[in-house]
């Protein structure tokens, strides 16, 4: 579904990137994890290409998406719905305006069509008295979930999240994670998330990879993921308090 | 030897980065205008309502006080030197002409550039450092249409529209001088003004307008795209858009002068 073929991306003189490959399948919840600054983002928006690799592909349903025309790119894009880090709500449109938009730029649902559908999504998200409120007058993780709410509201097949549950409270961002576990049960989506937690990462991933210094240095399941022989990879794992024999819950991949 | 060289070599690169940001500026604005057709669409209307609205009314007080000014400067100035000859009463003529030709949609333009562009540069500047115009285009929805298009048709509506409002403050600002410290009764003051002023001025200085209305959005909306480095960059670009649209101005203006008066 999403295949990266020796990607390498160089960003104000530094090899952000460096000849990095890896697929990530239909109906998987693909989790990356990595220190601030490995290329998390960076290798986010190389798939929607908001970035292009100096060498190597990046391959969307089989197709290589490095030279697509507009046209067929934005058909790509529509396979889509991406969550920024920073929310990315438009600050002078409210929050049912920002959810809306989508909808009003590319269909031609009526007004009474596209208010339902926003209202659904705001229920879902339990955002249920948010809908007038402005992105500036939210907190962060209520931002977080209008930004969620905005790309999934296209139906999309991938959702990208970058850092979906940072700066939330425990129980939001449990409640954030059976979202993304549940849209896979559901719908069938294939999410892609980057995170630092790994408690969370544990549970709902069905594969881990962990960037570092430009290189990936594990790609693996959950359980294989913990008992990883990589230094750095133990050291992350340590951090957070996680053990070789260290038992969690699985909710999404059991 | 090495020294000359090397500073050679940032000159030409610089020189080259120059080229590139008009041509993407450039390229931004093509694009804009083509997207002009859907104006009147219904995605696109309520956005450009707000801009016309936004740069009609934001600048009005300054825009009077400046224009006012202006006109006593203008009056001050010549009917002072034409008092010499004994020839006060053309002080009509001296101020309509240069406020309609060049003084009205120069100092519009300045105080548009400075406040307008400069609150578009910012705007577009911040949300491009938070990733929302990235947000747009993996939405496809192009910036250009949507963010772009409806500034750039209020400005080159509104500059014109604010440029006739400057010129007969300034024109009156100067009756008002003329009056009260030259001897020179409005009523002479009108005829003359209305006596020299031709209409190829009038016009020659709303196109002015309206391209330097062109100028500022484009000029505001390519620095906002080009922000880097968060909320220092939106300072730097915000400035810079300022500073080039004050620059384009002033040599566009000229230009277009010498192109319609030798
Ligand atoms: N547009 C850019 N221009 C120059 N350098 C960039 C750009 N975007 C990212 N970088 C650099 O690339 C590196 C990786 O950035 P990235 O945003 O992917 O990190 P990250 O893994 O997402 O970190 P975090 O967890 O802090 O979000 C950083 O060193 C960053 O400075
Ligand atoms: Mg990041």
């Amino acid at each position: 579904m999403i295949r990266f073929e020796n990607v390498t991306k160089k960003l104000g003189g530094k090899t952000v990137l460096n000849d990095i490959s890896f697929e990530v399948g239909e109906g998987e919840t693909f989790v990356i994890v990595g220190l601030s600054g490995a290329g998390k983002s960076v290798t986010l928006k190389h798939m929607i290409r908001l970035m292009v690799p100096n060498s190597g592909n990046v391959v969307i349903d089989g197709e290589t998406i490095n030279g697509l025309s507009r046209a067929a790119l934005r058909e790509v894009r529509t396979k889509f719905g991406v969550l920024f880090q920073s929310s990315a709500l438009l600050q002078w449109m409210s929050v049912i305006d920002n959810i809306a938009l989508p909808l009003r730029e590319h269909t031609r649902m009526g007004e009474e069509e596209i208010l339902q559908k926003v209202d659904e999504k705001l229920r879902m998200l339990n955002l249920g008295d948010a809908g007038d409120k402005f992105p500036a007058d939210l907190s962060g993780g209520m931002q977080k979930r209008v930004g969620l709410a905005r790309a999934i509201i296209m139906n999309p097949k991938i959702v990208l999240y970058d850092e979906p549950t940072s700066g939330l409270d425990p129980v939001t961002s449990r409640r954030i994670d059976d979202l993304i576990v549940g849209m896979r049960k559901e719908l069938g989506i294939t999410s892609v998330v980057v995170t630092h937690d790994l408690h969370s990462a544990l549970a709902i991933g069905s594969r881990i990879m962990m960037l570092h210094k430009g290189h990936i240095v594990e790609n693996a399941t959950p359980e294989e993921f913990i008992r990883s022989k990589d230094e750095t990879v133990q050291s992350f794992l340590e951090a957070q308090y996680i053990t070789k024999k260290g038992k969690w819950e699985k909710v999404g991949h059991e | 030897m090495k020294d000359s060289g090397r500073s050679a070599a940032r000159m030409g690169s610089q020189v080259l980065q120059l080229m590139q940001n008009t041509g993407h500026a450039m390229f931004m604005l093509l694009e804009a205008i083509y997207f002009t057709r859907y104006v009147f669409s219904k995605r696109s209307r309520g956005e450009t309502l707000v801009q016309l609205y936004i740069t009609g009314i934001k600048s009005l007080a300054v825009i009077t006080v400046v224009a006012m000014f202006t006109g006593m400067i203008l009056a001050l100035q010549t009917g002072l030197e034409l008092r010499r000859y004994g020839q006060e009463v053309y002080i009509g003529s001296a101020v309509a002409v240069s406020m309609i030709r060049e003084m009205g949609p120069f100092m519009t333009g300045l105080i548009i550039a400075a406040s307008v562009g400069s609150a578009i540069a910012a705007q577009i500047g911040t949300m491009t450092v938070s990733e929302e115009i990235a947000a747009l285009e993996v939405m496809s929805i192009n910036p250009n249409r949507f963010l772009v298009m409806p500034r750039l048709v209020a400005l080159v509506v509104m500059m014109p529209i604010l440029t006739v409002y400057t010129n007969i403050l300034g024109i009156f600002g100067g009756g008002v001088v003329g009056a009260t410290q030259l001897g020179v009764s409005m009523q002479a003051y009108m005829d003359n003004a209305t006596q020299f002023a031709t209409n190829k001025d009038l016009y020659v200085g709303l196109l002015k307008a309206a391209i330097f209305g062109a100028v500022i959005a484009t000029v505001a909306c390519h620095q906002g795209f080009m922000t880097t480095e968060g909320a220092v960059g939106v300072g730097k670009a915000t400035r810079r858009s300022v500073i080039i649209s004050f620059l384009v101005i002033l040599v566009l203006g000229y230009m277009i002068t010498r192109m319609f008066y030798i």
